[in-house]
């Protein structure tokens, strides 16, 4: 069963000519089959957890493991992780231009399966799964994230999901600027992956609102760089009653 | 109209739309000498004049200052052309040279002064070519000034392609010059060692009713300076003229366009697109529209965009549009230079995609378009093939 395990994991940012840490020692274990919530108020470090798991070059890892079935994470380059199996839906996807979706979607499906689909039941997946998220068959023969709408980054996002099939998956903010249409189709994106049961789910939220959709196994508070406290679907609840504000004082004076 | 975005470090782009008086049109005022057949009519550039500014002077290799002298066995050009298209090489006094256009600087004026034989290609009228003519220039290390003409009668339809190869330095002037309702498409791919020098002037003479593609590229030499030239010799003509360059490090390669609506109810469109990698690859792009006064009914688009690769290399890109009536159909202009950086780099290799496979996914991506337009087969084949190499070589 895979297993992504996050041990004291310590972060910084190069900013304004500074080194800040960021991240101070996160400690998480996501098995297959699991839903993870993390929840944090704005500048906890939540968005830094995911892109430094996918490996982005702006975040220095300075301490502490990250492991996949075992396998050192950190020491891979980014495609090497995704090849490996997790899979980051990105809150602000980048636009290629040039780049069509349909080519980008194999290209990438070659990659991480190793080798490319075979045509014919490609282009019936894909069909599909486009369907199921209320895509347009137009959207494959646009460039990647080019001119789309809020929305229809996100669900790009959940369509590479369904179709990349990865062991982890770390959805970074997913709900933000979607309306409740748009929300309710990605989140049956996400629960249909999560049926399956092969995917460990950490899924990243400032809003409790998307959780009404997507049902965690465990919730998290991030704040000041760390878990500060874990617990069940239940800690949602007094998150949506209590805000963030008990936290966030508490990280100020610890 | 004016666009300008995503500029790089070392990169311009400027642009200018002017509404002119026919008397003080800038495009030719913005030329130091007026076109002319002889070189003594032009001073020898000091690289500060508008149409040199750009230009690395010291690398011309002479062509510009008369310095430069013709060897031999320069350049060999062979011809190969298919059942009914006449091939001739003539001398300088034949009456069909020249007639497209003149040489408005120094170095073309030097080519016209200094060639002793021109080829010429004549496709009669109403014959229609089902294969290419090709034409294979092939540099063998020496000094050329060469001249070459092609012309469709009326009704004629053909496609040309200019093979530059090997290593040379010349200078030479294009004349195409086609008849009323006559198609011609002509490929010229500069695909020079690396330490050619090439500057050529193209001069279209567009018929009434003709219509003429244009397809440069340009992906070797040290220096190479093209000075594509469109203008109308009757109403209803279409040009379209389509570039695409790879600018390594160290070369530069620049390409300055006119298309002069001289005649009502014609239509221009033009599209350069070029990719730079590495230290000191300049890439230039100089885009002039004139719409003469009579000119009514133009329709006009031109466009440049450019992908930087790689810190270290510089693009100039500056479209001008020049406007004499308001009573044309469209005019407009359009130039953008942008980098390929590390966001869209991070989000291909987030979905496992290998970094070299996602530099080429994107360069392929920027030049498709563009290469589907062409519409030789064997040649989009070949240019593909070529981008990839040219890729993989910035990969290694």
């Amino acid at each position: 069963m895979a297993t992504l395990e996050i041990r004291d994991l310590h972060v910084t940012v190069e900013a304004d000519n500074a080194t800040k840490e960021i991240l101070k020692g996160v400690d998480l274990t996501v098995k297959q089959g699991e839903t993870h919530a993390i929840m944090g108020p704005n500048g906890s470090g939540k968005s830094t957890l995911a892109y430094s798991l996918a490996g982005h070059p702006k975040y220095t890892i300075t301490g502490g493991t990250v492991t996949l079935d075992g396998e050192d994470v950190i020491e891979m380059s980014v495609d090497e992780r995704a090849r490996a199996g997790l899979f980051l839906a990105m809150q602000y996807p980048v636009e290629v231009p040039g780049v069509s979706v349909s080519n980008f979607l194999r290209t990438s499906a070659t990659a991480v399966r190793g080798e490319a689909p075979k045509l014919r039941t490609w282009v019936k997946e894909v069909k599909e799964a486009m369907e199921r998220l209320n895509m347009d068959p137009s959207f494959a023969e646009r460039n990647v994230n080019e001119g789309f709408s809020g929305g229809e980054k996100k669900r790009h996002e959940i369509l590479q999901l369904e179709l990349l099939k990865p062991k982890v998956a770390i959805l970074d903010e997913t709900d933000s600027g979607l309306d409740v249409d748009a929300l309710r189709i990605v989140s049956e994106g996400v629960n249909r992956v999560r049926e399956t049961g092969e995917v460990g789910t950490l899924l990243i939220t400032h809003y409790t609102r998307i959780l009404r959709y997507i049902k965690p196994d465990h919730v998290h508070v991030f704040a000041g760089g760390r878990i500060v406290e874990s617990g069940g679907p239940e800690l949602a609840d007094k998150l949506e009653n209590e805000g963030y504000e008990a936290y966030v004082k508490g990280g100020a004076s610890a | 109209m004016a666009e300008a975005q995503n500029i790089p470090v070392g990169s311009t782009t400027a642009g200018a739309i002017a509404v002119a008086a026919e008397a003080d049109s800038t495009v030719a005022t913005r030329m130091s000498a007026p076109p002319s057949f002889d070189v003594a009519d032009f001073p020898v550039p000091h690289g500060r004049e508008e149409e040199w500014r750009f230009t690395p002077l010291e690398r011309l290799r002479g062509l510009h200052d008369g310095t430069a002298v013709a060897t031999g066995e320069g350049v060999k050009v062979a011809v190969e052309a298919p059942e009914g298209v006449t091939v001739e090489t003539v001398g300088r006094d034949d009456a069909r040279l020249g007639k497209a256009g003149t040489p408005v600087d120094r170095v073309a004026a030097q080519a016209y002064s200094a060639f002793e034989q021109a080829s010429v290609v004549t496709v009669p009228k109403e014959t229609v070519l089902t294969e290419p003519i090709r034409i294979a220039v092939h540099g063998e290390g020496g000094t050329a000034f060469g001249h070459q003409v092609i012309e469709l009668g009326a009704f004629a339809e053909a496609v040309v392609v200019i093979d530059h190869t090997g290593d040379a330095v010349l200078a030479a002037n294009v004349d195409y010059v086609l008849g009323d309702g006559a198609k011609l498409t002509v490929v010229s791919v500069q695909d020079w060692d690396d330490k050619a020098v090439h500057v050529a002037q193209h001069n279209a003479l567009v018929g009434r009713d003709a219509t003429f593609k244009s397809v440069v590229v340009t992906f070797g030499g040290d220096v190479v300076r093209l000075h594509p030239r469109v203008t109308y010799a009757g109403t209803g003509g279409e040009a379209e003229l389509f570039g695409l360059y790879f600018t390594d490090q160290g070369q530069h390669q620049e390409h300055r366009l006119l298309v002069d609506h001289n005649e009502p109810h014609c239509k221009s469109n033009v599209v350069y697109k070029g990719a730079l990698q590495g230290d000191e690859a300049h890439a230039v792009w100089i885009g002039d529209v004139l719409i003469e006064a009579r000119a009514e009914g133009t329709d006009t688009y031109e466009m440049n965009r450019n992908l930087v690769l790689t810190d270290g290399s510089r693009v100039d890109s500056v479209p001008n549009l020049e406007i004499e009536t308001g009573e044309i159909v469209g005019a407009g202009h359009a130039s953008a230079t942008g980098r390929f950086d590390d966001e869209q780099l991070f989000y291909l290799m987030a979905r496992g995609i290998p970094e070299h496979e996602a530099r080429r996914l994107v360069v392929r991506g920027f030049f498709a378009e563009l290469v589907q337009q062409i519409g030789v087969p064997d040649i989009e084949e070949r240019l593909i093939a070529k981008i990839e190499e040219e890729l993989e070589a910035s990969v290694a």
